[in-house]
């Protein structure tokens, strides 16, 4: 409390970093301390020493608070009244809210799959091509910007201005000032609104993950198809396969665990994305999916209970993935 | 008046009273004061202060939501404050006030003054129970400057908490003087009028209204204001029966409010009438409120409903004159008779979490309608304006954007019934998110009965 006082001017604030500095150095000196006396007695016990700050710090900072959500997602909007699964039914009765799922189906269907095979293509068509680290640059290039950042450029790409039929003499054309739209006008059609009509806006929504995400995927995947052993191509080559035939059984099957790990890395980003949403639409027009539902739920329409049932299902809904993506892993590193 | 205290204040000095400090912070805000009267307006006196008595050294903090560069008016009307009671007054603000705040009250670590602009923010905290009630002196003031409606909403479950401090107001149209009167067109005093123009304008070819909605994740407030307006005006509506709408005595479906959505979407779902310069009815929701009305003074858009503080939107390079005559300007959006006057505005309250002596003080003087011309003043001298309040005793001289003088007007008449900006006291379940959500699914094409039904479905049951 008077640290917090004392942080309000610059002194202040110095002050209370060199005190926080002092404070952590003092609490790693009594663990490497405490593990010098361990280390007589045995391994086990200095590991658990070692160990004890995550963990203390892991039960209270994710598990406690994983705790009070599940508890809350069984209270009312106030957090006072107990209504058990209640809000778990509102979720999945409720018109409002089973829209936020479809859409939260469709981002995490839609998005890695596409986002992978345009990686995945890309990743062999520059592969020994002439230029491969500018192409391979240009497409990585979106990774580096923030979600933020891209919804806004996505945004302007999808803007919207009217365009006036017959001009009459003398009137000025609206000019268009989104760049998709600039485009089908002079292609002579007319500019659409492309984030209002449901559900539709949600594929326009997806376009900028995908844009985002397959650099990744071809970045990964480039790495994995570099490590594919020479010999096995060649071996291959020397059988007389085709193109097609060289990847469908030689290139695929050997980065097949890593097509795994991309697969399943979008797909936890598309469960949890929320920037995206927030930034371009605010979840109106039907394009609200759970992470973005649950901040809305949460702290803008007041109903903790509701917010927290969806911050539950989101959890439940990453499980299976993890569980299958560290099973993955497992099973390569087992090889 | 004035003339009694300042002849007061130089016997004070004569006579040698008061502490040494007291004195000369006195007589430094004396000075202040003598220029201030040199540019025609009313002095600072610290006679004013003098029931406050001698505060030196002790400190009041204000947390407010309002930042840089309206910030700057706040600082300079305390200034007198400070220099004749000798207390320190300071302020900070963020722009995630009406987050902060609820956790800064409930951690026991709240300001001693907060500016919170909504009254159903000021029910959260006093729930809290960490808020105090005002001083009777708050409460005599408000009585005399502000009258019963602005006391109700600064009153939580019969306590009265907190004065009222700016306002704006809402029931405004923005239009084109110029191009009304190359026209040969009216200001309309009725609703009906305001229909005729309408269709006037539409039959020269042109559509009359510009909207836009889009304002992130608040999308669809502007229609909300619409409607509350609109609930004001309908026949069978009214103030008592927007009361009930707000308080939830009425059903948010039932007729009046039904009637009340139809009548905005006889302008804004109207595709001769909408959107001037953007496109058809569905552009009203992606265009952002703020470009929305930017066609007023370039002719493309020729009315335009949108609150007082829409002036600061217009760009500052000299091509817009927001004046009577100018090239933007705005007119009360009229009721249902000429004689009918509902205004819809908002504003905000101060609220003390102390009743240390210093803190009720400047609680005091914030309700004063010196504090309310002070910050006036300051407001015409550092942001060109901006700044109003519903205090009585503001005095029209000490601004200088005619939109100011047009909402003070506004408010200050007589038949003026002045209503707080209904989401703003509705449940948030409510208020900040159906009604908005709704709303935008309504101008997209849902039927009204639809909108209407679902608002009342998210309505919390209590």
């Amino acid at each position: 409390m008077h640290l917090a006082v004392a942080a309000t001017t610059t002194g202040g604030k110095l002050l209370t970093m060199v005190i926080a500095l002092l404070a952590f150095a003092a609490v790693v000196g009594i663990i490497l301390f405490l593990a010098g006396l361990a280390e007589r007695r045995g391994r086990r016990q200095t590991a658990w020493l070692f160990l004890a700050p995550t963990l203390v710090l892991l039960l209270v900072g994710l598990v406690y608070p994983a705790g009070r959500t599940v508890v809350r997602s069984l209270y009312d909007a106030a957090g006072s009244q107990f209504i058990g699964l209640h809000n778990y039914l509102t979720i999945f009765s409720s018109d409002e809210q089973l829209v936020v799922l479809r859409n939260t189906v469709l981002w995490v269907l839609v998005t890695p799959f596409v986002a992978t095979v345009i990686g995945l293509i890309y990743a062999i068509l520059v592969d020994g091509a002439r230029g491969e680290s500018f192409a391979k640059a240009l497409i990585f290039l979106p990774m580096a910007i923030s979600f933020v950042g891209a919804s806004i450029i996505w945004k302007f790409v999808y803007e919207y201005r009217d365009h006036i039929e017959n001009l009459l003499p003398g009137q000025q054309q609206i000019p268009q000032i989104g760049l998709l739209n600039q485009v089908i006008v002079w292609l002579g059609g007319k500019p659409q609104q492309f984030l209002i009509d449901s559900p539709w806006n949600t594929f326009f929504l997806i376009v900028v993950m995908i844009w985002i995400q397959a650099g990744f995927a071809m970045t990964i995947l480039s790495a994995s198809i570099k490590a594919i052993p020479a010999e096995m191509t060649e071996a291959a080559r020397l059988d007389g396969v085709g193109a097609f035939e060289m990847f469908r059984f030689i290139t695929l099957p050997a980065i097949r665990p890593t097509v795994v790990v991309v697969l399943t890395t979008i797909a936890i980003g598309c469960l949890k994305v929320f920037d995206i949403i927030r930034t371009m639409t605010g979840g109106s027009f039907g394009t609200s999916v759970v992470a973005n539902e649950f901040y809305t739920q949460s702290f803008s329409a007041g109903n903790q209970g509701l917010g927290a049932a969806l911050a539950v299902l989101l959890f439940i809904l990453v499980v299976p993935i993890i569980v299958y993506n560290v099973r993955q892993l497992r099973a390569s590193e087992g090889r | 008046m004035t003339s009694i205290r300042r002849h007061r204040r130089s016997a004070v000095i004569a006579g040698g009273l008061g502490v040494a400090l007291a004195l000369a912070a006195c007589s430094s805000g004396g000075d202040s004061g003598g220029e201030e009267s040199s540019s025609g307006s009313t002095t600072t006196d610290c006679a004013d202060f003098e029931s406050y008595g001698d505060l030196t050294g002790k400190t009041v903090t204000v947390y407010s939501g309002i930042v840089a560069p309206e910030d700057q008016p706040y600082v300079e009307s305390y200034q007198p404050f400070e220099d004749c009671t000798g207390a320190t007054v300071e302020y900070t603000s963020d722009k995630n006030f009406e987050q902060q705040i609820l956790v800064q009250a409930q951690a026991g670590s709240a300001p001693d003054i907060a500016i919170v602009p909504q009254p159903g923010l000021l029910q959260q905290l006093v729930a809290t129970g960490k808020a105090v009630a005002a001083p009777d002196e708050v409460a005599a003031n408000v009585d005399e400057f502000w009258g019963e409606d602005w006391k109700a909403y600064g009153t939580v479950d019969g306590t009265f908490y907190a004065a009222p401090s700016g306002a704006s107001v809402k029931s405004l149209v923005w239009y084109n003087p110029q191009i009304f009167e190359a026209n040969g067109w009216e200001v309309p005093t009725t609703l009906d009028e305001l229909a005729d123009l309408t269709a006037t304008i539409a039959e020269s070819g042109q559509k009359p209204w510009c909207a836009g909605i889009a304002s992130g994740e608040a999308t669809g407030w502007p229609i909300t204001d619409w409607m509350e307006d609109m609930v004001l005006r309908v026949s069978d509506g009214g103030p008592d029966v927007y009361d009930q709408w707000v308080n939830h005595e009425i059903a948010f479906n039932s007729e009046v409010p039904t009637a009340a959505l139809d009548a905005v979407g006889d302008y804004l779902k109207n595709p001769d009438y909408v959107n001037a310069g953007f496109g058809d009815v569905n552009s009203i929701a992606t265009t952002t409120f703020q470009d929305a009305g930017l066609g007023i003074p370039q002719g493309t858009c020729f009315l335009h409903r949108m609150a007082s503080f829409y002036a600061s939107n217009f760009p500052t390079d000299g091509s817009v004159t927001v004046a009577e005559d100018g090239n933007a300007y705005a007119f009360y959006l009229p009721g249902e008779t000429a004689d009918d006057k509902p205004v819809l505005g908002a504003g905000e309250f101060n609220l003390a979490f102390s009743d240390r002596p210093e803190v009720q003080a400047f609680q005091t003087y914030l309700s004063t309608d010196l504090w309310a011309n002070t910050k006036a003043k300051a407001s015409s001298e550092i942001t060109s304006g901006g700044w109003i309040s519903a205090n009585k005793g503001l005095d029209e001289a000490n601004l200088v954007n005619p939109i100011d003088k047009l909402s003070v007007e506004i408010l200050q008449d007589p038949n003026t019934v002045f209503r707080f900006d209904g989401s703003d006291q509705m449940p948030a379940a409510v208020g900040s998110n159906a009604f908005w959500k709704q709303a935008t699914n309504w101008i997209t094409g849902q039927s009204t009965a639809d909108t209407l039904d679902k608002i009342e479905a998210a309505w919390p049951a209590s």
